[in-house]
């Protein structure tokens, strides 16, 4: 149960989800991750731990570099992404409030 | 962190869920973005053929990809009461998705807020759990679609 909420506060933030999504096609090296984002690199390492630790990612040595890759598996397990939904309808009600707030305004 | 304001419940196994949302606007302005056409058109980002807000009536809407193609919604009102509730049915035309069932609550919490509760239920477990997928499949796609322009940059 504990394992199930981690891998959903993994998925909550919006970086890890970036790095999920950025291996979604190919394995990298954390420092090939670490080049698309602005973050510093070891707030990228300490993302790409976290979402090694629950599994979400792999590791594979290949000669001297480290590849990560998205663990297929373990993203199945986590069945219903809850996240992303909530994201979509929240951003969709933001618009509703930020339209209707206008619209108060305006009259 | 921003506070989640949207609250999603869909407990495992269920055919249904319920989205909770708390807006910073008094009842009647919440309740008029579901009502207005042109106010529906501008949050939904959708087109708006036909909305009969009564009983036995119902409601069209038309949305354009990015790519041009137009995706039909419609659905049945059965239940219309101003500034309290909706019932509904939703269906996307054109694909498997089965129609699915809403509940639409709207409550004053005070003079200038309100909450909505969505209660949604799917014709399977296995339906609902689709849905709930879709939005991070599509986050996938998208993900994957700006990998390959890139490539194509490149190239």
């Amino acid at each position: 149960m504990n394992l199930r909420r981690d891998v959903f506060q993994a998925i909550a933030d919006p970086t890890r989800r970036a790095i999920l999504l950025l291996l979604a096609s190919q394995s990298m090296t954390a420092g090939a991750i670490a080049s698309n984002f602005d973050t510093a690199r070891p707030t990228v390492s300490r993302h790409l731990q976290i979402l090694t630790e629950c599994e979400l990612l792999k590791q594979e040595q290949n000669g001297r570099e480290i590849y990560y890759h998205i663990n297929a598996k373990k993203m199945k397990e986590v069945s219903d992404f809850i996240e992303a939904f909530r994201n979509m309808w929240d951003e969709r009600f933001n618009k509703l409030e930020a339209i209707m707030k206008k619209y108060k305004s305006d009259k | 962190m921003m506070e989640q304001k949207t609250k999603i419940m869909a407990e495992d196994g269920k055919q249904e869920l319920t989205i909770t949302r708390e807006f910073e606007l008094p009842l009647e302005l919440l309740f008029k973005a579901y009502v207005e056409p042109e106010i529906v058109e501008q949050w939904m980002g959708t087109k708006v053929l036909k909305l009969e807000n009564k009983k036995h009536g119902s409601y069209q809407f038309e949305t354009t990809d990015p790519k041009g193609n137009k995706h039909g919604f419609n659905g049945t009102i059965h239940e219309f009461v101003q500034n309290n509730k909706i019932t509904r049915t939703f269906e996307m035309e054109n694909t498997s998705f089965a129609v699915q069932l809403e509940f639409l609550q709207f409550e004053k919490l005070t003079d200038s807020t309100s909450r909505l509760t969505m209660h949604v239920i799917y014709k399977s477990v296995a339906l609902r759990d689709q849905m709930l997928e879709l939005p991070f499949a599509q986050g996938i796609n998208m993900a994957h679609n700006r990998i390959q322009d890139i490539l194509k940059q490149l190239k």
